[in-house]
Formats: C-alpha cells, sequence, structure tokens
C-alpha cells in the first residue's frame, strides 16, 4: 500500500521556502554588503555627500565624483521612457482591441523579436547607422524647428555629432518598448469584456471606451510597466557604451555626448589600476544598487496607491 | 394588440456564432412599455437574443445574424445601422454590476457627456437618474467618490441610473439579480416595475419567480428555440405546450 508521507510535504514546503527565500532576500543582501565593503576605501575618502555631488572624476589625480554618472544614468533612462511609453501603449491598444485576429499574432512576435535582439547589435547599429542619420539629418532638423523656442531651444543646442544623449535615449527606448508593450497590454487584456460592453451599450466609439475605460481600469499596470521598464533602462550598458560618447559630465543639452553608470564601469574596470580608484568603481556600481532599489520601491508604491484608489 | 404597440420585433432570427446556430427561426413581438421576460435551461439562447436586440455580438469576430429585428421602423441588423446610436437607443444592465472606474457622478454622467450634455442640464439629468434609480438618497452626499466604493446593490443600480441617464427607448437587462443578495433583488425588482412607466424592458433571468412578479409577458425558450410566448399569467397558469409546463412546475432546468 501507497501511504502519503507527512514528510515530503513538510520537506518541500522547507526547501522551496528556502530557495525563495535566499534568490529574494538574502542573495541581493550578500552582494549589497560585497559592494558595500569593496567600497570602503572610496566611502572613507569622499564620504557620502562629497562623492554624490562632486562632478570631477579624475583617476589621474584620484579625485572621484559620481554626478555626472547619475545623472546621465536618470536622464537618458527619463527620456527613454518618455519616448517609449506612447509608442507601447499604442502598440498595446492596437494589439488588443484594433488587430483583426490575423494580423495580431504577427504583430506580437514581432515585437517580440524586438527583445530578442541582443544589446551589443543595437549598440552597433546605432553607433553605425542611427548616429549617422541623426548627426546628418534629425539633429539639424530639430535645432531649427525648435531651437528658436525658448527653454526647449536649449536642450537643442550644441554641435550635433550623434553620440550623444538623444541618440542613447532613442536606442534605449527601442530596447524598452517590447517588455513595457507586453505589460501593457497583458494589464489591458485584464479588462473584463462586460465593462467594455457597458459602455459600448451607453453609445461609446472604440475610441472612447479605450480612453474612458480600458486606460483607467489599468492606470496601476500601465504604472507598473514604465516603472519596471525604467529597471531595464537603467542597468543597459553595452548599447550604451557605443552611443554615449563616454565623457564623464553632466550633459547640459541633448546633443551633449555623457556617460552612464553602467557604462564608466564597463569601461574602467580594467584600467583601475590603484586601490582607490577601484573601490571608486564598487562604490560607483553601489549607488547603482541603491538607484534600482529605490525605483523598484517607489513604483510598487504607486502601484499600490493607484489600485487603492479604484478598488476599495 | 394593435401594431403601433410593439416596440422591437424579430422576425426569423438565425444567429451563429462561427459555424454553431445558436438561434433557430425566432420570432418575438416586445411591446411598448411592458416587461417582457426571456426564460429557460442555461445554454437556451436567451442572452444571446437579448444581445443581438443591440447587436452586442458585433463587437466580437465570426457572429452572424439572418433575419430581421424591426426596431423604429428599420431592420436593425441592417449593415448601415448606425449602432452607437442604436446603443443609446436600447441600453443594457448586465448580470454583474460594471461601474466604470470613476467617481459615481461620472458614470452617469458618461453616457450624456457622450452625447454632449453639460454644465447645469447635465447635473440635472444625473440626479433625475439617479432619483429614478432609487439611489439619490445613498449617494446624494458622496457623488464625488469612487463608483467602486458602493456595495453590489447600489452598484448594480447606478448601473441602472447610467443606463437610463441617456433615456433609451427600451432597456435590457441580463440576470441584473443574479449576483445580489435578496434585499438588494427585491429593490431593483421594484425598480424594474417602476420604470416600465417610461421605457420598454427585456429581462433574462433564470429565477422564474422574478419573471412571474415583474413581467407582462415571457417568452420560453429551449435549445436555440423559442417554444412559447404570451402573457405572464397564461405562460404560468396554462401553457399551450407540453415543454413550457414542464419547465414552469420544474420538471427539468
Amino acid at each position: 500500500m501507497f501511504q502519503k508521507s507527512p514528510y515530503i510535504e513538510t520537506f518541500t514546503r522547507y526547501f522551496l521556502g528556502f530557495w525563495a527565500v535566499f534568490t529574494g532576500f538574502i542573495f541581493p543582501l550578500i552582494i549589497f554588503l560585497i559592494l558595500f565593503y569593496e567600497s570602503r576605501l572610496a566611502i572613507q575618502k569622499f564620504g557620502f555627500l562629497q562623492f554624490l555631488t562632486s562632478t570631477s572624476w579624475d583617476p589621474v589625480r584620484e579625485s572621484f565624483g559620481a554626478l555626472p554618472m547619475i545623472a546621465g544614468t536618470l536622464i537618458s533612462t527619463f527620456i527613454a521612457i518618455i519616448i517609449a511609453a506612447p509608442i507601447s501603449i499604442g502598440i498595446a491598444i492596437f494589439i488588443t482591441e484594433l488587430a483583426p485576429s490575423w494580423l495580431k499574432g504577427f504583430v506580437i512576435t514581432c515585437v517580440e523579436l524586438l527583445a530578442a535582439i541582443p544589446s551589443i547589435i543595437y549598440g552597433m547599429w546605432g553607433f553605425l547607422i542611427l548616429a549617422e542619420v541623426m548627426r546628418n539629418k534629425v539633429e539639424p532638423f530639430l535645432q531649427t524647428v525648435l531651437g528658436p523656442i525658448p527653454l526647449i531651444g536649449k536642450l537643442f543646442s550644441g554641435v550635433p555629432t550623434g553620440v550623444d544623449v538623444l541618440t542613447t535615449s532613442l536606442v534605449l527606448s527601442i530596447m524598452i518598448i517590447p517588455f513595457m508593450a507586453s505589460v501593457v497590454k497583458d494589464a489591458f487584456n485584464l479588462v473584463p469584456s462586460v465593462m467594455k460592453e457597458s459602455a459600448y451599450g451607453l453609445g461609446a466609439t472604440k475610441w472612447e471606451v479605450i480612453k474612458d475605460v480600458v486606460i483607467p481600469y489599468t492606470a496601476s499596470g500601465i504604472a507598473g510597466g514604465l516603472i519596471l521598464s525604467t529597471g531595464r533602462a537603467l542597468g543597459e550598458t553595452m548599447a550604451v557604451a557605443f552611443l554615449a560618447g563616454n565623457v564623464p559630465q553632466i550633459p547640459k543639452s541633448l546633443l551633449e555626448p555623457f556617460t552612464t553608470i553602467t557604462v564608466a564601469l564597463a569601461n574602467q574596470f580594467t584600467e583601475a589600476d590603484t586601490p582607490l580608484y577601484l573601490s571608486s568603481l564598487f562604490y560607483l556600481s553601489l549607488f547603482l544598487f541603491i538607484i534600482s532599489f529605490i525605483i523598484l520601491i517607489l513604483a510598487k508604491l504607486m502601484v499600490l496607491r493607484l489600485e487603492k484608489r479604484w478598488k476599495k | 394588440m394593435q401594431e403601433r404597440n410593439i416596440e422591437i420585433e424579430v422576425r426569423n432570427l438565425n444567429f451563429y456564432y462561427g459555424k454553431e446556430k445558436a438561434l433557430k427561426n425566432i420570432n418575438l413581438k416586445v411591446f411598448k412599455k411592458k416587461v417582457t421576460a426571456l426564460i429557460g435551461p442555461s445554454g437556451c439562447g436567451k442572452t444571446t437574443l437579448l444581445r443581438c436586440l443591440n447587436r452586442m455580438h458585433d463587437l466580437y469576430v465570426g457572429n452572424k445574424y439572418e433575419g430581421e429585428i424591426i426596431f423604429e421602423g428599420k431592420n436593425i441588423l441592417d449593415k448601415n445601422i448606425d449602432l452607437i446610436d442604436l446603443r443609446s437607443k436600447i441600453g443594457m444592465v448586465f448580470q454583474k454590476p460594471t461601474p466604470f472606474p470613476m467617481s459615481i457622478f461620472d458614470n452617469v454622467a458618461y453616457g450624456l457627456k457622450l452625447k454632449g450634455v453639460k454644465g447645469t442640464e447635465l447635473k440635472d439629468r444625473v440626479e433625475k437618474a439617479l432619483k429614478d434609480a432609487a439611489l439619490w438618497d445613498e449617494v446624494k452626499d458622496r457623488l464625488k467618490e469612487s463608483a467602486f466604493s458602493l456595495s453590489g446593490g447600489q452598484q448594480q443600480r447606478l448601473c441602472i441610473a447610467r443606463a437610463i441617464a441617456v433615456e433609451p427607448k427600451v432597456i435590457l437587462f441580463d440576470e441584473p439579480t443574479s449576483a445580489l443578495d435578496p434585499i438588494s433583488t427585491a429593490k431593483i425588482e421594484d425598480l424594474i416595475v417602476q420604470l416600465k412607466l417610461k421605457v420598454t424592458i427585456v429581462i433574462v433571468t433564470h429565477n422564474m419567480q422574478q419573471a412571474a412578479r415583474i413581467s407582462d409577458y415571457t417568452a420560453f425558450m429551449y435549445l436555440g428555440e423559442l417554444i412559447e410566448v404570451g402573457p405572464t399569467e397564461k405562460i404560468f397558469t396554462n401553457p399551450e405546450k407540453k415543454l413550457t409546463e414542464d419547465y414552469i412546475t420544474g420538471r427539468f432546468g
């Protein structure tokens, strides 16, 4: 006779529970502690505020400040999200509400394929082809059109090089669109069909149903998708390394070269010949870790708040 | 009954979900300002028939109508019928309450805003609709709150208010009380009886007592066919068909 053993259940619970807690909590904690330990020299030398606010990154004089990289990371990510969000929401609307069924599968596959392209290929394409087009066509065009407008014009001042914030953000946005569109699409699919039918039943058009029911109903899902994509853009290294120009300065316009935390790390680890230099790079990566962490928490809070607002 | 008292006339209607024939040669007259109940066992096509009346099936691919449904002298199954206009004249209330993710006021105002109603007229008509739906006293101090903060029964009355706000000629109810407790159900039933002074009502219900209580006419459907239709009293006391009698008396269903 086969008998169920109560031990198997207990064992499974503890075994799986251990892995869940380990990968979800202990493992990141260990990484954090290692980064912290490796950064100790830089922390002693520069402290928190000085490292955060100093704009000089000079390995020769061993003067290290993280602000240019942090600013570059945040700016390029922010612009990438701004470009990607409307396109992703548009793709999701098309897939869930507008596309005939035969086209739906095709579009979904195409968008998923975008996600399958390795980031170094995006970098090469961006550097060899897109940067050319940006330098010769798009950026001069933007300068003539937007240049005269006060404030906005300043964003497009400088000499168009193609290797700058704008091109980097554009490529980043293409890289996060598949992910963002897929999260938003899943959120749209969760809208109960009777909700949409109720609006149609009152004489709403397709567009009014999307605008008044589908998008408000899924606001928390959309916000979550946007912020999760932020996480991806923050950590992107390869493509950005090709396109940022790798100049540790806070960009004053979208047409200036810059660098990000990840690019600085990737480029300089092999060159770091003094303990303080190496330690400063670890300190830099600790900042990336913290920034990602904060953004994820903000995302959770935002989603919770939006959910609470409507689903009491 | 004279012809001019007919609101909707269904003639030789067949309906297909893809290849599956869901309605077979339905003929039905819906009389003005009366409550017509559609009853029958699950899967008999009563909800399918209801959803033909405002062409809700058009939202999904592969559905096909044959025959005629005459409303305001026109066949609403015609290709060139304006569905937006049709659906604002034939409103619908669903099984589960479906409040929109907006405030209580905006929910009721939604259909009116789509029609371009604004300002004080909008406010007055929202208030009137909420009063007609017997909800005004419960919500008048919290119109700005989310509609999700209401109870299930209140949400359903809100949906009814939303439907009557645009002053449709007909309201279709698809088992409107199946998700509600007995007290909320009684309130909705009272409301439906009140509403027929102003609009024509077609209601699908699983609850035969409900059909007996609130409807003037009852249509019994079985396996996609309309077996028998007539005044509710006659259907429940003296049906002509054996099948109807068996269902009414609970021998199957």
